[in-house]
């Protein structure tokens, strides 16, 4: 049993360094994009097939956002964002739920040693991927409210004058919001990559002690967390979208 | 103490202490939601929904825990 933080690299692409999970990630964007592609080319007044399945998802998720920012034209600007994160983070992590997972590979070196390498790991189990998630959501926030309040008022979040009123509490609670769009990137980062991978090590660990019938209610449970985490990482970006947005008192 | 051992304790010390603040909380969390279910049972999906996502957010206190144990364990 074989247990890496890391993505594994499958192969080179000229010097390009193919792992496994930005594999499954290039496959999922690339089959969603197709879909999407392919419907929007076929696109029919009364929808029919899949063509359903893509509006319910387009307008459940509207309306989720428009019940959280309650403004049309808001909702309509934060939607592509939204519901891009939502479906790709969800793919990505059923994607690594897939039979195979851990098992089916190549051979090759990884950390020095001889080793299997599977070509099914979910693209949300690399830190990378959630770390680059987590950086555009958090400068898409900075830049949201920058562009909603103005420079100098969205400034006044984070840099109050310690002689308004309460006498320098203001500043520190400032300081500490400032220090918490930081903590934001952080959190994001390993609250998906730890759900992803932990489900990961859980599904090879009980892989390995019963190979029947004992891995079945975990998987559940998987698919359960990818949803969850999927929903958690839209949403909350949705909520700190929307409060970026909110002038600051006084 | 030899490394290995030294990994292992410390592992086992991240996730075990980590685990215990995210155990109250969900705790917490649950019955309060349950509380409120009880009093207005007509409100229960929307309770649902909110108490899910504060758990989600919960948990992850633990998954940071976790993840910091994996990588004193594999990294």
């Amino acid at each position: 049993m074989e247990i890496s933080i890391a993505a594994e690299k499958l192969f080179s692409f000229g010097t390009f360094p193919v792992t496994n999970s930005f594999l499954i990630g290039a496959i999922v964007s690339g089959a969603l994009m197709l879909w999407t592609r392919r419907i929007v080319e076929h696109w029919k007044e009364v929808p029919r097939g899949s063509q359903n399945v893509l509006e319910i998802i387009v307008e459940s998720i509207l309306d989720l956002v428009q019940s959280v920012t309650q403004d049309r034209k808001q909702a309509l600007k934060f939607f592509p964002l939204i519901a891009t994160i939502f479906l790709f983070v969800l793919f990505s992590n059923w994607a690594g739920l897939l039979p195979g997972l851990g098992t089916v590979g190549i051979y090759g070196e990884h950390n020095g040693h001889h080793t299997i390498i599977p070509f099914l790991r979910s693209t949300s189990a690399d830190l990378n991927f959630t770390l680059a998630l987590s950086l555009i959501v958090v400068f898409t926030i900075q830049f949201t409210g920058i562009a909603a309040l103005g420079i100098v008022k969205y400034g006044k979040k984070f840099f109050i004058s310690p002689f308004q009123k309460p006498y320098g509490i203001g500043m520190a609670v400032g300081l500490l919001e400032l220090v918490s769009e930081v903590g934001k990137t952080i959190s994001f980062t390993f609250r998906l990559f730890g759900n992803v991978f932990a489900g990961e090590v859980l599904l090879t660990v009980m892989l390995h002690l019963v190979p029947y019938f004992l891995p079945l209610p975990f998987l559940f449970l998987e698919i359960f967390v990818g949803f969850i985490q999927a929903v958690v990482f839209a949403m909350l970006t949705l909520v700190f979208l929307k409060m970026a947005t909110i002038p600051p008192e006084h | 103490m030899e490394l290995e051992a030294a990994k292992m304790i410390g592992a086992a010390l991240a996730m075990g202490l980590g685990a215990i603040g995210p155990g109250i909380g969900l705790g917490i969390l649950a019955s309060k939601a349950l509380e409120a279910i009880g009093r207005n049972p007509e409100a229960q999906s929307k309770v649902q929904t909110t108490m899910i996502l504060a758990i989600a957010v919960t948990e992850a206190v633990a998954i940071y825990a976790l993840v910091v144990a994996l990588m004193i364990l594999f990294g």
